[in-house]
């Protein structure tokens, strides 16, 4: 009973925790992204969303990269988000549709620094991105890159190396600079996990696959070119 | 005494019950999520990622090639990924995403799609 008490209480503090962090942000974030887990897992909830989200940022993100980013926003989805709202018919094949797709608000630099630190406060819960799920095995970023490109086919709807790849999915040209090693780990593994109806396929993959996969994002930091 | 049970049977139900069954979404809707990344807005094969594909995605417009493909073959490509049916890797498993029930739908409407039956 008093196990259920203290968990009861851990769990409380977790929210108020988070709650507390996504008030520090303007509000006007909470328009486009999720701050808290969303209670509705529907299709229909994605239908609806406006932008990705953040409720797990604080386990998602590097803070550095958010204080940058914030203050000179570039798209970081081609295609826009959700791609099936922005893109349209083209000569050969569909095609973004710049006027469909909105720009993010550019932020000044002490308001960036604060809504990055709102926004590192949001972790995922301990078992969504587990600490250490990415061993560090640098070696096996170049059969990564195999994977990457050829073997899992993730370059289908990402851009990765030298920026060549799909564009329905976000770009990992800089994954290195933005993305924590293991969020990208714990994500491709699952991202239904973390988004019930994300339209990125949970591949089977082995943790081998993973580990190897991760050890190729991580070091890309190309940035946007 | 018994309909009062039934009903609260029946209230408690609606309660428990999601707001949108799985049942309820539109098939085509799950087609324009997950489908036209690659099959495109069209479901011709043109989809906004085509450029950056060493294959290209089936065109499921065309009667020939949809015919000559049975439904429990398009089943399995959807469920299980391209590889299953000896077919490119780029078709990813969207067995863990998807209901079976939503890809039986997906089957179905291929065929409307391709206005063509096996």
């Amino acid at each position: 009973m008093k196990g259920l008490l203290l968990a009861v209480a851990g769990l409380t503090a977790a929210l108020l925790g988070s709650a507390s962090a996504a008030d520090k942000l303007d509000p006007s974030c909470s328009g486009c992204h999720a701050l808290a887990k969303p209670a509705d897992t529907s299709l229909d909830r994605l239908l609806t969303r406006k932008g990705p989200d953040l409720w797990y940022a604080g386990s998602k993100f590097k803070k550095e990269w958010l204080v940058a980013w914030l203050q000179d926003p570039k798209p970081i989805r081609p295609a826009g988000y959700p791609y099936f709202k922005t893109v349209k018919k083209g000569d050969k094949n569909d095609v973004p549709d710049p006027s469909k797709i909105a720009a993010h608000p550019k932020l000044k630099k002490a308001d960036a620094e604060a809504a990055a630190e709102a926004l590192m406060a949001l972790k995922a819960p301990a078992d969504l991105v587990p600490a250490g799920i990415f061993k560090g095995d640098m070696k096996g970023a170049r059969m990564g890159s195999l994977a990457f490109v050829k073997f899992r086919g993730c370059v289908a709807c990402h851009q990765g190396d030298k920026g060549e790849g799909g564009l329905s999915g976000p770009r990992l040209t800089d994954a290195g600079v933005r993305l924590q090693a293991d969020f990208i780990a714990a994500y491709t593994a699952d991202p239904q996990r973390f988004d019930p109806h994300i339209w990125m396929p949970t591949s089977n993959l082995k943790d081998q696959d993973i580990q190897r996969l991760t050890a190729f994002l991580v070091q890309l930091s190309q940035g946007d070119k | 005494m018994k309909t009062q049970m039934s009903a609260v049977l029946a209230g408690l139900a609606l309660l428990l019950a999601p707001s949108t069954s799985q049942a309820d979404q539109s098939i085509e809707q799950v087609y324009e999520v997950y489908c036209v990344q690659c099959h495109g807005l069209q479901r011709n094969g043109t989809g906004v990622n085509v450029p950056a594909l060493s294959v290209k995605p089936r065109d499921h417009t065309d009667a020939k090639s949809m015919s000559d493909t049975p439904d429990d073959e398009l089943f399995k490509a959807i469920k299980e990924g391209g590889l299953a049916v000896n077919k490119s890797v780029l078709m990813p498993t969207w067995g863990h995403v998807l209901s079976e029930d939503q890809i039986k739908g997906l089957v179905k409407y291929l065929r409307q799609v391709c206005k063509c039956g096996k």
